[in-house]
């Protein structure tokens, strides 16, 4: 009886430890998820940010400034232009 | 000695003093029974809360508004992270070097700084919408009772080369013009909420539960295509300059699905920097601004003769001497024509021929034809202060303004409008809605206002128009066939017809299949020329040109240098 008893207590207590332990671990896993959502919420915003940049350099006025003044480029005069017939399939 | 032998045990006690105790240990048990019961099912919920609130915490989560792109998804507005500075003037007791830090980063004036720190209020803002770097720098300064928060701003890339479309909005991240305005109920993010426990350093350890997930704003992607935007808004901004026009505006229309591809106005506004903002450079002129069309209006009187039967292409009308009197007043030709044909009033812009046209209608068919049209009421294409311009009913008409009307005085309509109508030609007779937003199903038909039949022989006229003894050889475009009609018309001001000029052209290319419409038009050119052909159709020509290349659509006619001959001048 008094081995039974102490059986169970140990059981008892081990569960207990488990427990804590598998509690502890999900709340460390979960402030893990916590920062990943943080740092996923700043990427979106970097992202947005540089898309921004992105429509900045490549907006229009700046690319035909470039074009004309530091490459020297124009558009083709009608005589330069050739149209091509597509292909019948 | 034990405890059981004590002499104290063998006294007699009356039983009423153990019966006192033991009444009283009972009475102290039900008391504690009591105040148990009390605090856990009774208080229960009330205390539940009252522990909660010591360490749950409700979170708002932000949503972010949509992102407004055009039809390529390159992005043309976007909201990103800032910071608010507020405090606590209380608390915000700083020594004179830390306000001057402090207004040095915020780039503010250090009185004002001051003066606002100095508010007897529990909280004021100090500034909003600063750079999250600069919130970085306040916050390491440490500063007692200045505190910041998270708020939206929104980017718009394109500038001012989009801004009338676009609109604009508030600190609050709130539309309030334009897209901005129309579209907010799909832009706007609704921001969630969640209860979490956090424990004592602040960092959360569990969710209770989601109450609210955020609901991040939808994007729209627009009909605009960024590059004819950026061709028409160069090209107005341009012919403006040269003829130092008060205003003009650029619509650019998809033929085929009803889309509205550009759309820029002068003035504009930067509205990144909405500074010393002046009503004019804010209206979407386009929209919400009427003109007297003048002759680009006469396509229409003519659509009208050959649908009726009794005028056709080539029906000779007398437009000589030039002038026509009807009741009072007398109609012009700037200069006097002779003989010409339905087509050649076109051609050349008689406004004589085309008041003889229109005395043969009767008011009712002409009001509904041109109601048909869409003049008159707003396109209702969502844009907050669409005007629908103005048609009056056709009881009241008297003939001069029955005539007036059949080359676009007496009536007003909006650019937009005027664009519209002409897809009646460039489509086989029919009229499909316009759209600001990508169209990925285009209406095959619309609603028929003319026959093909008719839209084809005004296509016709149109070409003529442009080309040797028309009024715009100017819109001609090597490579493709290009039709079209200009405007030259008097401005109205209180009543008189001033001697200031409206300068417009609405055309479409290519001739055979036209696949784009541009409408083009010059408020008020005062550097000399204000002819329709001579401010609005090379914008015209500028634009169609470029479109139908970013398009890559086929030349419908050999590509050979233009000659240029003198244009017909057309009456005003």
């Amino acid at each position: 009886m008094a081995r039974l008893n102490l059986i169970l207590l140990v059981i008892a207590v081990a569960c207990a430890l488990a427990t804590v332990a598998a509690n502890h671990k999900g709340r460390k896993l979960f402030v893990e998820l916590e920062r990943e959502q943080v740092r996923m919420r700043q990427l979106e915003v970097e992202w947005g940010q540089l898309q921004l940049e992105q429509s900045t350099w490549a907006g229009h006025p700046r690319i035909e400034k470039i074009a004309r003044e530091l490459l020297g480029m124009r558009p083709p005069v009608p005589g330069q232009i050739v149209s091509l017939e597509a292909r019948q399939k | 000695m034990k405890f059981a032998q004590s002499p104290v045990l063998l006294q007699r006690l009356s039983p009423g003093r153990s019966r006192l105790v033991l009444v009283l240990m009972l009475a102290g048990f039900a008391a504690l029974i009591g105040r148990a019961l009390y605090l856990q099912v009774f208080q229960n919920d009330f205390l539940q809360k009252k522990g909660e609130s010591r360490y749950e915490r409700q979170i708002e989560i932000p949503a972010t508004r949509g992102r407004i792109m055009d039809r390529h998804n390159d992005v043309l507005a976007v909201s990103t992270p800032v910071k608010a500075i507020w405090a606590i003037p209380e608390d915000a007791r700083l020594s004179p070097a830390q306000v001057r830090d402090l207004a040095r980063l915020l780039e503010m004036d250090v009185h004002e700084l001051s003066r606002r720190l100095a508010a007897d209020r529990d909280f004021v803002f100090v500034k909003r919408q600063i750079a999250p770097d600069v919130a970085g720098k306040i916050a390491a300064l440490g500063l007692p009772g200045i505190h910041e928060q998270n708020e939206y701003r929104r980017y718009y890339p394109a500038g001012e080369m989009t801004a009338h479309v676009l609109g604009f909005t508030g600190v609050a991240d709130e539309g309030q013009e334009g897209v901005e305005l129309a579209m907010n109920d799909q832009l706007v993010g609704r921001p969630g909420s969640r209860r979490v426990i956090k424990d004592r350093r602040g960092q959360i350890v569990e969710d209770v539960e989601s109450v609210h997930p955020p609901q991040d704003g939808k994007d729209v992607a627009l009909a605009l295509d960024d590059k004819i935007q950026y061709l028409a808004y160069s090209q107005l901004k341009q012919a403006i300059a040269e003829h130092r026009a008060k205003a003009g505006g650029i619509v650019v229309l998809d033929v085929k699905t009803g889309e509205v591809l550009a759309l820029v106005n002068a003035p504009t506004y930067n509205p990144n920097n909405r500074i010393r903002l002046v009503g004019a450079q804010l209206r979407n002129r386009a929209f919400t601004d009427t003109f007297e069309p003048g002759s680009t209006f006469k396509p229409f009187t003519a659509a009208m003769a050959l649908e009726k039967g009794s005028f056709h292409f080539d029906t000779p009308i007398q437009t000589a001497p030039g002038k026509l009197t009807i009741g009072t007043a007398t109609i012009h030709d700037a200069h006097p024509h002779g003989l010409l044909t339905l087509a050649q009033v076109i051609q050349k812009s008689s406004n004589v021929g085309a008041a003889k046209v229109a005395l043969t209608f009767k008011p009712e068919e002409m009001w509904t034809t041109l109601d048909s049209l869409g003049f008159g009421s707003p396109l209702k294409l969502g844009f907050p202060g669409e005007v629908g311009g103005r048609l009056r009913p056709a009881k009241t008409w008297r003939p001069i303004e029955q005539a007036t009307m059949s080359y676009g005085h007496g009536i007003s309509v909006t650019l937009m409008q005027l664009a519209r109508g002409y897809l009646s030609f460039a489509r086989e007779g029919d009229l499909i809605p316009l759209s600001l937003t990508k169209v990925d199903a285009p209406p095959l038909t619309g609603k028929q206002v003319f026959s093909a039949q008719t839209a084809h022989e005004v296509r016709a006229m149109l070409e003529l128009a442009v080309q040797a003894g028309g009024t715009a050889p100017k819109a001609q475009i090597a490579g493709y066939r290009v039709a079209g009609k200009t405007g030259t018309a008097h401005k109205l001001e209180g009543g008189v017809y001033a001697d200031k000029y409206v300068a417009s052209f609405v055309g479409f290319a290519p001739a055979s299949d036209p696949r784009l419409i541009v409408a083009v038009m010059i408020d008020e050119p005062s550097a000399g020329q204000y002819f329709g052909g001579e401010v609005a159709a090379p914008v015209f020509a500028q634009v169609m040109a470029g479109a139908l290349r970013t398009l890559g659509v086929a030349p419908d006619a050999p590509m050979k240098p233009l000659i240029m001959a003198e244009a017909v001048k057309e009456g005003v």
